[in-house]
This record gives structure tokens, C-alpha cells and sequence, in this order.
């Protein structure tokens, strides 16, 4: 690891604890509907919101009628999203042709599943992408679909964490919120702003925003060259702000038009993690204890900054093999050392660590480099990281209620230790929070593991509909040996985390993977917001328990370490056969001389 | 309760004063009549018992060891066919499945002991009730002689000196001393008398002298000691809360496992085609690999540590009517003490002789003394005492002077001696005063100066007089318990508050509270003020517990969450509470929420303890079940064990044993010492965390060395 290296990732979490506060403190106020500086600008739009959807603002709902109107509200969008895509050919703003006879030659077709998979994937805010932008997607799918489900899908993450919050702060209540209420005043006050400004930053650091169709240029050596065009700054500010992570083009942003400089890097990160650690600062001051809030911050930095370091650490470390035939990995004033494979050469390897932990910490998913590139044990680190749930800062409100579904365990498991009935937050935990926080485990477990093992198996005839001229599930595979099969659990790990990154290595736009990717996506994401819900509406009924010193602090470093013990041993005892075969395996036999 | 200086002595209070035992434990370390842990008798039952519970019927309410069973029928299963077609490595087979069918006896046999104990009590008590035969009234004084089983709520019987009481009831008239030892195990007769707390008696107790009447309150099947063999039994044993809430997460987590294990064969089929060498795991290995991760030390255990919790409060001699109110204690915020008794030693006490104008104090200690020689109460002997202690005044044979003792009476309000000449009277000073004035004296002012100042200082003042002649005031005080102020400072760390309940007025009631530490206290209380007070509490989120044994503090003891009703209180104190104390010793509510944080605090280790083995037997099983597809993960084989079998064998021993070794501390309870939460759990989470991490590594270490070095695998 390199000085400037450590700085860099230093100084990058510096800047997140500095925005935690001031951002908590925000979200604080709008979802409790009080004014904020932009109320002079923004509540006429908030209001018009309501008059024209017939919502009323200050009615409440019980967590069934809450959790009724997400999931309609999802379904909805789920429908649009996929009839648009399928439209797109009748459909304005597609320069290119796609889906149309005039498409390029190189193009993706729309096929009904890879429909299903993008419009769940989005709508999901998991953003997983098995096309590439640039040779599927007209503009008009990008902007109305796609962007639209970027605010969406994450305001709707947000208002779920606000319920939950809501459950633990009130007493004896019946209602939760209005998610209706909760998803304009997230869209409105805190998702619009930030991205119109750090849409207009991109735009300014280099980022194109334009409708125009593809530039055909000649490069220096006189071949020709598709360069494609787009909107691309308004939709990449929300892709980070939202914890989206659905590039515009098929590289992401590695792209230099999504991700023009250093500077941009920067704030596409701090985009990432933005709101999930302002909402830790929320969850204290509405609960009335930010120490409360602190606690789950240093819980998830913990983990951030463990993963963060493991990761640079192998990848500066570079592989063995290649130092055995002279090459030379350590870092000079005149090249990188460690492993630069697959990473771009604007970011450097300590930038692409770092960009790799925060998109798999937090469920965007976005990627700067190769993760198939990775070493062994730097690839285990982004792997982990969505197998325990993305809950290190995670996604825009999903890291924050999948945080507490762990404190909510922890605490019953060592709550018990101090000899009463365990309390997390004043609120009583019994057997419903844990049957609830049980099945949120069990589905996402359930969904990473029986799909990769199915995946792991199954054969298709070849040129049958399910798996084209694959054949076998596995023939989708571009690596063998663990590496391949870390490909199969690295894609339903992001599908059922809702992160999105791909290790990249699997061909996955096939009936078979769109079906049951997708599939992943939806477990992932409403098998733990359902329970999630319920819990909420079961902790608001539920009276408060004074503190006393026999009470079990939640707020110090016991209970931090306790958290941070919980998550890692949950997600490692879960998953540990399964990694002890991918990357673990791998990572000895990389040592022994052994690649894949 | 406001006590009556001349409150009636009873066997009760003898008790109180010696269970009291070390200030700083608040749970007393060996109990006269605990039963050893492994009674050979107990043992032999809970053996037998281990092999009834393998019907998979009743094994599936714990799920945990369900599998463990399912998993080792299916390795029978796979056993007796590859012995039929000579393949595999039977002697492995073998061994696996014998040590996953010990794995699930070993499970049965802890619940089994924990109700085997409850069995062997309720055998006892079993004993006691003999069918009696009853003399029923039929009208006055005419009674017939009627079979105890045919009595119904209502009838009136009478029993005589060496009668069995035939029934719970209340007594109706008369006074008679019972033997209760049947229940209590306290071989000191108790005083039952009609009317008042003291009316209610328990059916199979023997009256031991005069004769009372008693009206049958509960029909034959619903008595009292029918109630205690249902509970000391077990058989209408439920689930609390917790318990459940328990059950759903290693049910959970277990279902986790089996995802992570079924899904394992797939992906080792995977890894074995793509390395081209070793095989997919046999079910042996599987199955054992998914028992060593399930947490079969808590679901083994589970049962056992709920009923164990029971049992210890039945050591106490307190009659738990269920496992929730155990629990419920454990979670209790605010106590409800009772002064007299409780925190006051439950008798005042002579503290000092003031005696006035030119007297002595000699002259009045000596008056005080003579004047109380024949007051039994113990405040009167406290007089004596003091008087002997504090002034070499020795007790003196008085029969052979004049004496004629003046009984204490509820009109005059004072007691003494008419001696030699003199009329020693001692008093409440308003009495003592008009009897001076009554004799021709003067009253000085200095005497109801005196006892105006006592009575503000929390004490109670007794004036004594010679005839006209006033001599001074005798302080009686309330004396806290020995060490009550430390076992409250320790309530006080766990987080508990104490409020003392008293008759007494605000400002004696402060006094006294301020000398005893208590947080808060409730004077002048009414029944009702009680009954408000917790209503308070509870609506501001806390858990109440207290004790009572009066039919006025019923109200509040079924709105407590924890109510600790006295034996030898009334019937309606008894069915209001959800626990009954045989001793009827209020203090007890003490050592009962700490039993109820111990029992919390057994679960969560044992748990905690379960999970965290997990990491080790990782380490073992997977390195050796892929031993052969990739050699290059031998790395994660840490402790060196000798070779995959062994490795399996030893972790899946490992697991076994481990839930027989922690029998003792499931049904002991872990260790508990009243501090703060933050402090506990530190200290839990440390040896049970922690140490359940380490401890596997070099158990399964070990027993891969005995392994090889038997040549078992």
C-alpha cells in the first residue's frame, strides 16, 4: 500500500463522517414535514405533487396500508418500465434504431426476459444490467424508464428507512407514515436537488448531455470509430445520488464521458455514500439519541474501512506469479506495481479498491474497474460485502433498515446476556421482530445460494429458449475452475444484495439467467421491506422501556463490536462453503502457481 | 403496612431474619433442601426418559434436534445400504451415525433431567395426598364423616388436633396451629385463625393443636397441592415468550444451515468436475457437517435451561404458576417492598431511654424493664434487652414480690406492673399522660416535647410513668435489615428501583427510607395508592413486581407483573399473584428476580456459545471434505488434524459431548452477580463469545488425537 493510496481512502471517509451530520439533520426535518431552506422553492412542487395525485398529506397509515402502496406503487412502475422498453421502437428519442429494422448491426435485442430482467433490476434499485446501454436503450428508455426508476426506487428505500425509523421512535401508535407522503417529500426535497447539482458538476467537469445520435470518427491509425452520445450527466448524478448504479454506457463509469476525471471519481463516491450515512444521523435524532445514530455509523465504517484496506491491500499486492517471472509489482514513481489488470489507468489501483468496496458496501453497484480482475481475496471483498446484505452504509435507505435488522438480532442474542428481555432502542424485542428480521435472512440467503446452486448444475439442451447455444448453465461462463464458479455466486450475490455490479465473466443476457436474476432481485428486495415493515408497525404499538443501567447500552464501542460480530459472523457462516470454493480456494491456489 | 406495636408474634417471622445470608450475592449458594444435581435416582429416570423422547412425534417441538434425528436416520438409511452392497467406508459410517443418534439422546437426556427433578418433587408431594376423611358440618354442631374427595367448595368442616385438613379453605372460627411442612418443608407450626391474613389453609396440612372450622373454598382436583404437582411436573408447562422468540431464531438459523449445507453438494459437484479430481461429499459428511453448524447446544438445551428456572425458584420455596412469571421477573424494573418485614426487620426496637425532669437513666431503664416483663411482644422484650444491655439491668424473677401485671388492652393503650407499691405503666404518651393526671401528677412539658421529637424522627415514642410521677420516653425504632442496604445498592446496579411501601407517615416513612437506601417510597399507602402506584409505573413502560399477602392487596398483586403472594396470607392474595412464597418471606423477591435474570442470562450464553463453535468446525469440515478436489485447501486446515475422516468424526464428537458437559450449567444457571448491563455483558460476551470461538479448536485438537490414536479413522 502506497501513502498516497492510504490518503485517498482516509480522506475519502473523512468527507463522509464531515456530510453525515448536516445530511442526517436534513433528512430529519423534511420527513417530519418541517421547513428546510428549500421549502421557499420547493414546497409549491411538493404540494402540486399531492393536488394532482389526490394525496392527503397529513393522513398516516398502518404498516399493512403502507406496505399495500409500496407495493403497488412498485408494480406499477414494474409494468411501465418493461412496456416502454418494449415500445421503444414506436417511441421518440431513439436516434440509433433500436429494436427497429435500421439498428445497428452490434445491437441487443429486447428480448420479453431481458425486459423483465431491467425493468425488475430497476425498479428494484438494483440495477444489475445484462445489455449494454449504448446498444440496446434508446434515450427516451433511458431517461423515462430508467432515470425515473433512479429516483424512484431509491425514494422508495428512503421511506421505508423513515417508516422503520418512525417505528422505533413512536409509542403506541398505530401509524407509520404515509408512504405516499414519504416518497414525494424524498423525491422533492432531497433526491432532486443534490442531483441537479451534481448533474450540472459532471456535466461541467466533461460529462455529455445530449440527444444526438452516434459520431462515427476515424482514429489516428485511420480505422473507424462509434463514439456514442447521450444523456448522460443528469442520468449518472442520480445513478450514485440513488445508490442506482445502471451505467448509461456498458462500461460504467470507467466511461470517461459518465466519469470524466479524477474530481468526478471523488463525487461519485461521496455521491454513494451520501445519504445512507446521513441516514444513521437521522435514525439517532428521530429516535433522540444521535449517539444511537453514531453508533451504527461506526458499526458500518468499521466494516467500510476493514474492507476498503483488505482490498487495496491484495490488489497493490499483486499476484505472486508474475513476481516470480521478474515482473516488477512494487510501487514507483514510474508505475503502479500490484495488480493493474482490468483497472482503468485514469484511477489507478487505491482509487479502483476504493470505488470497488463503496459500490458493493453500498448497493449501487456502479464499477470503475474489472472485479473479475481483482485478486482472489480482493474479489472475496466486494463478494462478501452483498452477502451480508449491503448493509455497510448500503443503499439508499435498504442499508439502514438491513443495519437494524442485524441490530435487532445482535441484540437478542447478547441482550439476553444481561438477564432481561432484550430492548433495542427502548422497544421490546420478541418473538415477531425476530421471526420478522428471520425470514429477511432466510430469503436473501435462500436466494443467492439455491439459484447459484441450481446454476452450478443444471443443463439446458443446447439452442433450446432457456440457454441459447450455451447450453449448460455453467457454459455461460468465460472462466473455469473456482473463478468461474465465484461468476455464478457473484451474480445472484448482486441480484439478491440489489447491487448490481457484475463480476463481469458470465454471459447472463439468457432466458435462464434474465428469469432467475430477476427473481434474485425481487426476494432480495421485498422479502426483506415486507418483514422490514411489519416490524416497524409492530415496534410503533409498542410501549417505551425507561433506560436504567440494567438496560443494554446500544450506543458504545460493546455494542459497535457487537453489531460489526454479528453481520460478519451471520454472513460468514452462512456463505463460508460456498466462498471456501470460489475465492478462498482460489486464493491458495494463485500461491501454489495455479490461475484461472 | 403500618405494623401495631403489639403486632401478634408468628412462626413466619423467625425465618426472615436467618434466610437473609450474604449481602453480597443476592442468590444464596446452597439451599437446605435443593436436591443434588445428579440424584441416582433422578439420573436413572431421565435416562430411561432420553429414549422415550426419540419418538419423532414429540421431538418435533424442538426443531433443532429434529434434524439432528432426521439427519441420523437418513445416515442409518445410507449406512445399512451401503453395507448391503459393500460399499463405502463403513467403519466411518458407523461411527457417524452412532455419534448423530448420542448427539440426539444426549439432547433428550438434558430435558429429560430437568423434568425428572420436577417428576421426583411432585412424587413427593404425590405422597401427601392420601384421600383424608372429612367431618363435614351438616347443621350447629352435627357433622358427618365424609370422604375429602367428595367435599365441594362451600362446605363447612371442623377439625380437631392430629386431623388432616382435608381441603384448602378459609378458616371460619377458632385458632389452631398448623404443620404445614408438607408444603414448606419449614417444620415449625404456623398460627391459622379465622378472620384476618392468616385464615387460609392448605389442604393435606395437619393441625396440630384446638380445633377450627374451615369452609372449603376448592373442589376436589383444583386444590392447591394439586395445582403444585401439575407445575412442579412440568405438565402444563408452555413456552414463554422469550423462549419462543429463541426458538424462531435457531429455528431460522438452522434453516439457514440446511441451505447452505444442500446447497453445498451441487457446488462441490461443480468443483469436482472443474478440478477433475476428488468427489462430491458423502451424505455421512454432509449430514454431519449440517449438525455440527445447526446450534443443537441451545436447541438441546433450551427446554432444560426453562424447566431448570423453574425448579431453582421451587428451591426457593416459591411456587412459580408460570414460566412467564420467571421470565417476567427477570425483566422487572421497579420493586414494591413492603417495610415491616421486608426491609425493616419487621418489630421496632428500644433504642434509648429519655427520661425527664431529674430522673435518672437508670432510674427509668429500671422502671421500663419491670414495667415490660411480662410484654411478650418483642417490642417489649427489645426493652428488656436494652435495659440489661445498656445498664447491667438483669432480668428479674418478679413472681415472688406482689406483681400484678396490667395487660396491654386496645382501650387503655398501655401495659405494666403493679409492684411493691408502685404502678409502673408504659404507653403511648397520650395515654401515659392522662393516666399521670388521672394519679394526681404533673405532665412536664419535656415529655411530650420528647415524644414529638421521636416521632418526627421517624421512631415511636413510649412514655412510662410510676403513678403520678412521669419518668421519661422509651425510642422504639425500626431497625433495617442487616445488609438490606447493600442487596438495594445492588438492585439499584442491575437497574432496579426500589419504592418502599409503608403506613407510616411521609415523614417517618422518609427517615427510614433515607436509613435503608431505597429510591423512592410510598407513605400512608392504601390498598388503592398501591394499586395506582404500579399503574403508573406500568404506563410509563416499567415492570412491577411486589409482595402481599392480604385479600386488600389483591388488586395490586394481579395488576403486578410479578406478584409474590405469602402462604400464609389470604386465598385471594394467593390466586391474585402469579407466585406464591411457601416461606412467606417477602425479602425473596430479591433472590427471585435474580433467578429470572439468571435464567435470561443462560439462554443468551448458551446461545451466544452455540453460534460462535460454529467458526471452529468450519475450519475442521471444510478443508477436509474437499481434502481431495482442491489438496490446496489443506491451508484452512489450522489444528492439523490427521485426515478428513478423522476431522469429520472429531467435530461431530465434539458437538455431542459438548451438550452433555454444559447439562450442569443449564440446569444450574451461569453465574450472577448483580452489576450493570454494560459490565455483563462485557464479561458474558467475553467467556461465551469469545470463548466459544477458541474453546472448539483445541476440543476437536484433542479428540483428533484420540481418534488416531485409536485407529477409529
Amino acid at each position: 500500500m502506497t501513502p498516497n493510496g492510504i490518503l485517498q481512502i482516509v480522506s475519502f471517509f473523512l468527507l463522509i463522517l464531515a456530510l453525515a451530520k448536516p445530511m442526517g439533520a436534513y433528512m430529519t426535518r423534511v420527513f417530519n414535514g418541517q421547513r428546510t431552506f428549500l421549502h421557499v422553492l420547493l414546497r409549491p412542487l411538493e404540494r402540486l405533487c399531492y393536488a394532482l395525485t389526490g394525496v392527503r398529506e397529513d393522513v398516516e397509515q398502518r404498516w399493512t396500508q403502507y406496505t399495500a402502496s409500496m407495493l403497488s406503487f412498485s408494480l406499477f412502475s414494474f409494468v411501465f418500465v418493461y412496456g416502454i422498453q418494449r415500445l421503444q421502437a414506436f417511441l421518440p428519442f431513439n436516434p440509433m434504431g433500436f429494436s427497429s429494422g435500421h439498428a445497428p448491426g452490434n445491437a441487443t435485442a429486447m428480448t420479453p426476459d431481458l425486459a423483465f430482467n431491467t425493468a425488475v433490476s430497476f425498479v428494484t434499485n438494483t440495477n444489475w444490467q445484462s445489455y449494454g446501454g449504448e446498444t440496446t436503450l434508446s434515450y427516451f428508455v433511458q431517461m423515462v424508464a430508467l432515470t425515473v426508476q433512479n429516483f424512484a426506487s431509491a425514494a422508495v428505500g428512503v421511506a421505508i428507512a423513515v417508516a422503520l425509523i418512525r417505528g422505533f421512535a413512536r409509542q403506541q401508535a398505530n401509524a407509520i407514515g404515509n408512504f405516499w407522503v414519504d416518497l414525494v417529500r424524498g423525491t422533492v426535497y432531497v433526491f432532486l436537488p443534490i442531483s441537479l447539482l451534481i448533474a450540472l458538476f459532471f456535466a461541467s467537469q466533461g460529462a455529455i448531455q445530449n440527444l444526438n445520435s452516434y459520431t462515427v470518427a476515424t482514429t489516428v491509425e485511420g480505422k473507424q470509430q462509434v463514439i456514442a452520445q447521450g444523456p448522460v450527466a443528469s442520468q449518472e448524478a442520480i445513478k450514485m445520488l440513488g445508490t442506482n448504479g445502471g451505467g448509461f454506457f456498458n462500461a460504467n463509469s470507467a466511461h470517461p464521458f459518465e466519469n470524466p476525471t479524477p474530481l468526478t471519481n471523488l463525487v461519485q463516491m461521496v455521491a454513494i455514500f451520501l445519504i445512507p450515512a446521513g441516514l444513521t444521523y437521522t435514525f439517532g435524532k428521530t429516535v433522540g439519541d444521535t449517539r444511537q445514530g453514531w453508533a451504527i455509523f461506526a458499526a458500518m465504517s468499521v466494516l467500510f474501512l476493514a474492507g476498503a484496506f483488505t482490498l487495496y491491500y491484495f490488489e497493490q499486492s499483486g499476484n505472486p506469479n508474475l513476481q516470480k517471472l521478474g515482473i516488477e509489482s512494487m510501487a514507483s514513481a514510474s508505475q503502479p506495481g500490484g495488480n493493474m489488470e482490468g483497472k482503468e489507468v485514469r484511477f489507478g489501483i487505491a482509487a479502483t479498491s476504493l470505488f470497488g468496496t463503496v459500490t458493493t458496501d453500498a448497493s449501487c453497484g456502479a464499477v470503475i474497474g474489472m472485479h473479475d480482475s481483482f485478486t482472489p481475496i480482493g474479489g472475496l471483498v466486494p463478494l462478501f460485502n452483498m452477502e451480508v446484505g449491503e448493509v455497510i452504509f448500503g443503499g439508499t435507505g435498504a442499508g439502514l433498515y438491513g443495519m437494524l435488522l442485524f441490530a435487532i438480532l445482535g441484540v437478542f442474542i447478547a441482550g439476553l446476556m444481561v438477564g432481561r428481555t432484550p430492548e433495542y432502542i427502548g422497544k421490546k424485542i420478541e418473538g415477531k421482530e425476530v421471526k420478522m428480521a428471520m425470514i429477511a435472512l432466510l430469503a436473501t440467503s435462500a436466494a443467492v445460494l439455491l439459484f447459484a446452486g441450481i446454476s452450478s448444475v443444471i443443463t439446458f439442451p443446447k439452442d433450446a429458449y432457456w440457454n441459447g447455444s450455451y447450453g449448460a448453465a455453467t457454459g455461460n461462463l468465460n472462466n473455469g475452475g473456482p473463478h468461474g464458479f465465484g461468476e455464478i455466486l457473484y451474480a445472484y450475490s448482486s441480484g439478491a444484495a440489489n447491487n448490481g455490479s457484475a463480476f463481469a465473466g458470465i454471459n447472463a443476457n439468457t432466458p435462464w439467467y434474465n428469469l432467475t436474476i430477476g427473481l434474485a432481485m425481487l426476494i432480495g428486495r421485498f422479502l426483506i421491506i415486507i418483514p422490514m415493515l411489519a416490524v416497524a408497525g409492530h415496534l410503533a404499538s409498542k410501549k417505551r422501556v425507561p433506560v436504567t443501567s440494567g438496560t443494554l447500552p446500544t450506543h458504545g464501542p460493546l455494542f459497535v463490536g457487537l453489531l460489526v460480530g454479528t453481520v460478519v459472523i451471520v454472513g460468514a457462516l452462512t456463505f463460508f462453503p460456498a466462498l471456501s470454493l470460489s475465492p478462498i480456494v482460489e486464493h491458495f491456489l494463485m500461491n501454489q502457481g495455479r490461475l484461472f | 403496612m403500618p405494623s401495631s406495636i403489639h403486632e401478634r408474634e408468628t412462626a413466619t417471622t423467625t425465618p426472615r431474619q436467618v434466610r437473609l445470608g450474604d449481602p453480597t450475592e443476592l442468590l444464596p449458594k446452597k439451599l437446605a433442601h435443593a436436591r443434588p444435581l445428579f440424584d441416582p435416582e433422578i439420573l436413572r429416570r431421565a435416562i430411561r426418559d432420553s429414549f422415550v423422547k426419540l419418538n419423532p412425534v414429540t421431538l418435533m417441538k424442538n426443531p433443532v434436534i429434529f434434524v439432528v434425528e432426521a439427519g441420523a436416520a437418513l445416515t442409518t438409511f445410507f449406512l445399512v445400504r451401503d453395507i448391503a452392497v459393500g460399499a463405502g467406508n463403513i467403519g466411518f459410517q458407523i461411527q457417524i451415525a452412532l455419534w448423530l443418534w448420542f448427539t440426539v439422546l444426549f439432547a433428550n437426556f438434558a430435558e429429560a433431567m430437568a423434568e425428572a427433578r420436577g417428576k421426583a418433587q411432585a412424587d413427593t408431594l404425590r405422597k401427601t395426598k392420601t384421600d383424608s376423611i372429612a367431618k363435614r358440618i351438616i347443621v350447629g354442631d352435627r357433622f358427618e364423616r365424609v370422604s375429602a374427595s367428595q367435599l365441594r367448595a362451600g362446605d363447612i368442616v371442623v377439625c380437631e388436633a392430629g386431623d388432616l385438613i382435608p381441603g384448602d379453605g378459609e378458616v371460619v372460627e377458632g385458632i389452631a396451629t398448623v404443620d404445614e411442612s408438607v408444603i414448606t418443608g419449614e417444620s415449625a407450626p404456623v398460627i391459622r385463625e379465622s378472620g384476618g391474613d392468616r385464615s387460609a389453609v392448605t389442604g393435606g396440612t395437619k393441625v396440630l393443636s384446638d380445633n377450627i372450622r374451615i369452609k372449603i373454598t376448592s373442589n376436589p382436583g383444583e386444590t392447591f397441592i394439586d395445582r403444585m404437582i401439575a407445575l412442579v411436573e412440568g405438565a402444563e408447562r408452555q413456552k414463554t415468550p422469550n423462549e419462543i422468540a429463541l426458538n424462531i431464531l435457531i429455528a431460522g438459523l438452522t434453516l439457514v444451515f440446511l441451505l447452505a449445507v444442500v446447497t453445498l453438494q451441487p457446488f462441490a459437484h461443480y468443483s469436482v468436475s472443474a478440478a477433475g479430481s476428488g468427489s462430491v461429499p458423502t451424505i455421512a459428511v454432509l449430514v454431519s457437517l449440517l449438525v455440527c453448524l445447526i446450534p443443537t447446544t441451545i436447541g438441546g438445551l433450551l427446554s432444560a435451561i426453562g424447566i431448570a428456572g423453574m425448579d431453582r425458584v421451587m428451591q426457593h420455596n416459591v411456587l412459580a404458576m408460570s414460566g412467564k412469571a420467571v421470565e417476567a421477573s427477570g425483566d422487572v424494573n421497579t420493586l414494591l417492598l413492603d417495610k415491616t418485614g421486608t426491609i425493616t426487620i419487621g418489630n421496632r426496637q428500644a433504642v434509648e431511654f429519655i427520661p425527664v425532669n431529674e430522673v435518672t437513666q437508670e432510674e427509668l431503664a429500671d422502671a421500663a424493664q419491670l414495667s415490660s416483663l411480662a410484654d411478650e411482644t418483642p417490642e417489649g422484650r427489645s426493652v428488656v434487652v436494652l435495659a440489661k444491655e445498656k445498664y447491667g439491668l438483669r432480668g428479674r424473677e418478679v413472681a415472688s414480690h406482689e406483681a400484678h401485671f396490667i395487660p396491654f388492652s386496645a382501650y387503655t393503650r398501655m401495659s405494666g406492673v403493679d409492684l411493691d407499691g408502685r404502678q409502673l405503666r408504659k404507653g403511648a404518651s397520650e395515654s401515659i399522660a392522662a393516666f399521670v393526671r388521672e394519679q394526681g401528677g404533673q405532665v412536664p412539658d419535656e415529655l411530650t416535647e420528647t415524644a414529638e421529637r421521636i416521632s418526627r424522627q421517624g421512631g415511636t415514642p413510649l412514655a412510662v410513668a410510676d403513678a403520678h410521677r412521669a419518668l421519661g420516653v422509651i425510642h422504639l425504632k425500626d431497625v433495617v435489615k442487616g445488609g438490606m442496604k447493600d442487596r438495594l445498592g445492588h438492585l439499584r446496579a442491575m437497574g432496579i428501583r426500589t419504592v418502599m411501601i409503608t403506613g407510616d407517615n411521609p415523614l417517618t416513612a422518609a427517615a427510614i427510607a433515607s436509613e435503608a437506601g431505597v429510591d423512592d417510597f410510598l407513605a400512608q399507602a392504601s390498598p388503592a395508592d398501591k394499586l395506582n402506584y404500579i399503574k403508573k409505573e406500568q404506563a410509563a413502560g416499567r415492570l412491577v413486581a411486589m409482595t402481599g399477602d392480604g385479600t386488600n392487596d389483591a388488586p395490586a398483586l394481579a395488576q403486578a407483573d410479578v406478584g409474590l403472594a405469602m402462604n400464609t396470607g389470604t386465598m385471594a392474595a394467593k390466586e391474585a399473584g402469579n407466585m406464591v412464597d411457601l416461606d412467606s418471606n417477602p425479602t425473596k423477591l430479591i433472590e427471585v428476580v435474580a433467578i429470572g435474570k439468571q435464567l435470561l442470562i443462560t439462554r443468551g450464553a448458551l446461545t451466544t456459545f452455540s453460534i460462535a463453535n460454529d467458526v471452529a468446525k468450519y475450519f475442521a469440515i471444510i478443508p477436509a471434505m474437499f481434502m481431495a478436489t482442491y489438496p490446496a485447501l489443506d491451508a484452512l486446515n489450522i489444528m492439523g488434524l490427521h485426515t478428513p475422516q478423522s476431522a469429520v468424526l472429531s467435530a461431530v464428537i465434539f458437538n455431542a459431548l459438548i451438550i452433555i458437559a454444559l447439562v450442569p450449567l443449564a440446569l444450574r444457571g451461569v453465574r450472577y452477580r448483580p452489576e450493570s448491563a454494560a459490565s455483563l455483558l462485557r464479561r458474558n460476551l467475553l467467556i461465551y463469545g469469545l470463548g466459544g470461538i477458541i474453546v472448539p479448536f483445541p476440543g476437536i485438537w484433542i479428540i483428533d488425537q484420540i481418534v488416531h490414536a485409536l485407529g477409529l479413522a
